[in-house]
Order: structure tokens, then C-alpha cells, then sequence
């Protein structure tokens, strides 16, 4: 199963076992990430599993969306070159190895 | 030992206050108690994603079973609670046995309203709440060719979208005047009414279902007042939701019939007991608000679980809502009440547009169709003492976030 890392603000590392078809933000909910809200489930309306993409993957990943981009601008905090929305991330084997980092706030 | 805190409800709510609490540094027994057998799991999908097919059973689980472990919050699932002793500060159970508690609190959310129609027992009659409603649901549609929806509210908008998306044929009986009559102003249902139309569902406004009809034990048609019988082998019973809290008004705390009264924090009238989410109802001054919603049933939680980690904080909070039909994503922020102008940003033909809606000249509550990243700015918006202009907001070259950021940098 492909394994995704998330990186607190603090610098803390968590590794989780996200199965494919699954999204980033659903591994980090699932297993009790802190620092990602997903207040809305995953269905793009409320921007609150934001990440930072680590810039070795960035280029990996399917673009965003319009929809993804037009609320990647509204994020509570900054907006970064890896910035995205851990929901619209679904995981395949080809992501084992992922590293995201968490922002300061979502809210 | 300390008894600790004790969830009612298994739900978005519950959990959240579970989550909150502990999260807050709160070190006592957790225990959840819900009266479905699976996971607290997510509700929204049941009427999206679920019945088109897009989110499965396994994408439902608002937690893993390992993260309630790990935290140390016990599930009890599958067994509904029959009272609350308060005086034993205990939840006495149907089979018998009780979890005692110091704290209390309910997140029992709210059932589906049924009408007294006769033959509402027919075969092929459903409600939408729970995960076991929208599998039965789900296994009716792929057979049905004609359906009935009583209410036009979002749920059975929502169904109704996917329903005639599968190739059945839809219509949608709504006794008030227009759609989404409790949850939306009109100059959405409008839009919203006219989509529907546009995809062939049959939208009849102020119109009751008076009865039902079936033959050997399947429903076959709904009698209306408007004198007409429509044929249907599936009926979608979606008339609002009732609040869950007999329980509460069983054990004497202050309710609003079945809604149970909170501050801003959760806490009841009695110190030991909290609520939050769907039964949950909050006092504004001399009045009560109830929301049916996510984020009320989530921040109410997170309100909830500080409390019962000692920390009481009220955070004014923006209500946002959103609903998926067809490909339509509608945004709700703010609530809409008492509006007397609105203006709309962008054309409603393009499918991309918002509505804006003021009070005495205040921004009170936007609605935005596929504008996910203006929902998020309308949001701040409505919580802005200085808020935007009608003629800002109906202007489009006016850029709305960098007008919110010169307003937060001048304040």
C-alpha cells in the first residue's frame, strides 16, 4: 500500500499507509493527522485539508482544477509553489513514497 | 475513577465533540453511543455521491477504527439508549445496562420527518437519513422508471438530480409555494427550479401528496390536491428533519419541542450536559436557531468538546451550506433571512454566478453556483464589519479578494 508522509508545522513526520484510490486528506483524517480539518468531506467546499506538496512530487501530480484553483487562492493560509488541496489527491502506487507538508492554520 | 464523558449519538457531532475534547487536552473515559451498527460515518454523500455511484461504502467512515483506539474513545454501536438518569448521572440502554457519566452530551441529530399519508407502508415508499436508508434507496433506483418526491428541499432535490441523471422519470411535489422554501431565498430556487425543469423533472409547487397507492403491497401512484394521480414505483419521502431530542426532554433540560437549548458553547441549561449539532438548538436572544448542516454540527462539537476540556470559547461563526445537483455546485454562506435587496455577480446563464444579499445595506449571506473559491471569500465577507457594497458586489470587475484584503489591511 502506498505510503504518504505528512509533515506537521512543527516538523513532526507521520507516515501513513493510504490505500490507492484514496485521497491524502482521507489517509490524514482516517488516522487522526492533526492539522488537516476536511471540514467538508472532500468535495471541494471549504479548503481545509490544504497541504504543501513537497517540490520533488509537485510535478508528479495530476494539475489542479479550475475549481481547485479558484479556492487554492482563498486558503486560510498562504499559498505556496506546492500548495493544494489533500481531497483532490488520490493515491496511486506510484505516489508510495509522498511527503506533504501541513500548514499553521486551516481556518 | 471518573466516570468521564458520555456521547449520544454516533454522529458528525458526536464524534467532533470526542475529537475536540481530547484534542483540547482533555484525559478522561470517552464513550460514544450510537444506535447504528457501522462507523459514524458521513451523511452529505447519502444523497450526492453515494447514489450516482461516485463515493463508496469504504470512503464513509468519518474515522478509522484504530484512530478511536489510539485515543481512547469507546464505542458502543449498535444499541440505542432508552433514557438518561440524571439525578445517577447515568444513559440507561435498551438491553438493559447503563454507562455512567460526569458529563453528558447529546449529538443525536434528527430523523427523517414522515407525513400521515395513507399508505406510506407500501413497498417502493422511502425516507433519506441513514446509510441504511440510502442502500435501500439505492438498491430501488436502479429498477425504477418513475419516481415521486414529496418536499423540495435539498435532500430531495439532490436525489431527484440523480434520479432523472439514471434516465427515470422525476417529478418533485412541493406543498409550499416554491423549492427549498425553509433552506434558500428565492432568487435561488428559481435558478435551481428552472434546472431541474431544463433536465425534464417535473417540478409542481404548492401541491400536497395526500395518499398513496399500491397493489400488493407496491406503491403504484401518488394522489395529489391538485386532483392528479401520478404513476410511480418509487417514493421519496423528503419533508425536513425532526430533532432527536426526547431523551433530553425526558430528563427535564430546557427544549425547544424537540430540539434541545444551548449557548453558543454547547452547554444546556444543566451545567453536566452539553449538545451540539442537528438536535441541538442555539438561543439568540429570544429566539432559538437550528441549523441542519455540517459546519453547524461540526464547530457546535468543537465547541462542545473545549468545554469539556475547561475551555469555554465562543467563536462567531459564518453558517455555510452546500448542495450538489447535476454538476452544479451551490454554496451557501451566511443565512439569508430577513434580506431585503440582492444583487447578482456574473450571469445566471453561464452557470457560474453568485447572489448577494443585504440587509439595511449590509452583506448578510451569499449564494455562489460553481464559484467555490467566491464562496470562501464571501464567507469572510459576511463576518467583515465592513462588508462590500451592493454595487461592488454586483460589479464584476471589482476582484473580490483583493477588496477584502485592502479591508483587512486597513483595519
Amino acid at each position: 500500500m502506498p505510503e504518504v508522509t505528512y509533515v506537521a508545522a512543527d516538523g513532526t513526520e507521520r507516515k501513513v499507509q493510504v490505500p490507492e484510490g484514496r485521497s491524502v486528506m482521507q489517509g490524514a483524517i482516517q488516522n487522526g493527522v492533526r492539522g488537516i480539518d476536511a471540514d467538508c468531506g472532500g468535495v471541494l467546499s471549504c479548503a481545509t485539508c490544504h497541504v504543501y506538496v513537497d517540490p520533488d512530487w509537485v510535478d508528479r501530480l495530476e494539475p489542479p482544477s479550475e475549481d481547485e484553483e479558484d479556492m487554492l487562492s482563498n486558503t486560510a493560509a498562504e499559498r505556496r509553489d506546492g500548495s493544494r488541496l489533500s481531497c483532490q489527491i488520490e493515491m496511486t502506487e506510484d505516489l508510495d513514497g509522498l511527503r506533504v507538508q501541513i500548514p499553521e492554520t486551516q481556518s | 475513577m471518573s466516570d468521564g464523558l458520555v456521547v449520544l449519538g454516533a454522529s458528525y457531532a458526536g464524534v467532533q465533540i470526542a475529537v475536540s475534547a481530547r484534542e483540547s487536552g482533555y484525559d478522561g473515559p470517552i464513550a460514544i453511543i450510537g444506535d447504528e451498527a457501522e462507523l459514524p460515518y458521513q451523511r452529505p454523500p447519502l444523497s450526492k455521491g453515494y447514489l450516482s455511484g461516485k463515493v463508496d461504502d469504504a470512503a464513509l467512515p468519518l474515522r478509522s477504527a484504530g484512530y478511536y483506539e489510539e485515543h481512547r474513545i469507546r464505542l458502543h454501536l449498535g444499541t440505542a439508549a432508552t433514557a438518561v438518569d440524571r439525578r445517577g448521572r447515568a444513559v440507561v440502554m435498551a438491553d438493559g445496562t447503563e454507562h455512567r457519566f460526569d458529563r453528558l452530551a447529546f449529538a443525536t441529530g434528527s430523523r427523517a420527518r414522515t407525513l400521515p399519508l395513507p399508505g406510506s407502508d407500501l413497498d417502493g415508499v422511502y425516507t433519506l437519513r441513514s446509510l441504511a436508508d440510502a442502500r435501500r434507496l439505492l438498491a430501488a433506483m436502479g429498477s425504477a422508471e418513475r419516481a415521486v418526491v414529496v418536499g423540495g428541499g435539498y435532500i430531495g432535490l439532490e436525489v431527484a438530480s440523480t434520479l432523472v441523471t439514471a434516465g427515470c422519470q422525476v417529478t418533485v411535489l412541493e406543498a409550499s409555494d416554491r423549492l427549498l422554501s425553509r433552506a434558500a431565498a428565492p432568487p435561488l430556487a428559481a435558478f435551481v427550479t428552472e434546472v431541474h425543469r431544463g433536465r425534464g423533472v417535473e417540478i409542481v409547487t404548492g401541491v400536497q401528496a395526500t395518499r398513496l397507492i399500491g397493489e400488493e403491497g407496491r406503491v403504484t401512484a401518488v394522489e395529489s390536491t391538485d386532483h392528479v394521480s401520478r404513476p410511480a414505483d418509487l417514493v421519496l419521502v423528503a419533508a425536513g428533519a425532526i430533532p432527536n431530542g426526547e431523551l433530553a426532554v425526558a430528563a427535564g433540560l430546557a427544549c425547544d419541542q424537540t430540539a434541545i437549548i444551548t449557548d453558543a458553547c454547547g452547554r444546556t441549561n444543566e451545567p453536566e450536559v452539553l449538545a451540539a449539532g442537528d438536535c441541538a438548538a442555539t438561543r439568540q436572544g429570544a429566539a432559538v436557531l437550528r441549523l441542519e448542516s455540517i459546519q453547524n454540527a461540526t464547530d457546535q462539537g468543537r465547541a462542545a468538546g473545549k468545554v469539556v476540556a475547561g475551555r469555554a470559547e465562543e467563536h462567531p461563526v459564518v453558517p455555510w451550506f452546500w448542495s450538489d445537483q447535476y454538476e452544479l455546485k451551490l454554496q451557501m454562506a451566511g443565512l439569508v433571512a430577513g434580506y431585503d435587496r440582492h444583487v447578482i455577480r456574473g450571469r445566471a446563464d453561464s452557470g457560474r454566478f453568485g447572489i448577494y444579499y443585504f440587509r439595511d445595506g449590509r452583506l448578510i449571506a451569499v449564494d455562489t453556483v460553481n464559484k467555490p473559491g467566491d464562496h470562501l471569500t464571501a464567507r469572510k465577507l459576511v463576518a467583515s464589519p465592513a462588508g462590500i457594497t451592493p454595487e461592488a458586489a454586483g460589479d464584476e470587475s471589482v476582484d473580490l479578494r483583493s477588496f477584502l484584503k485592502a479591508q483587512q489591511a486597513a483595519i
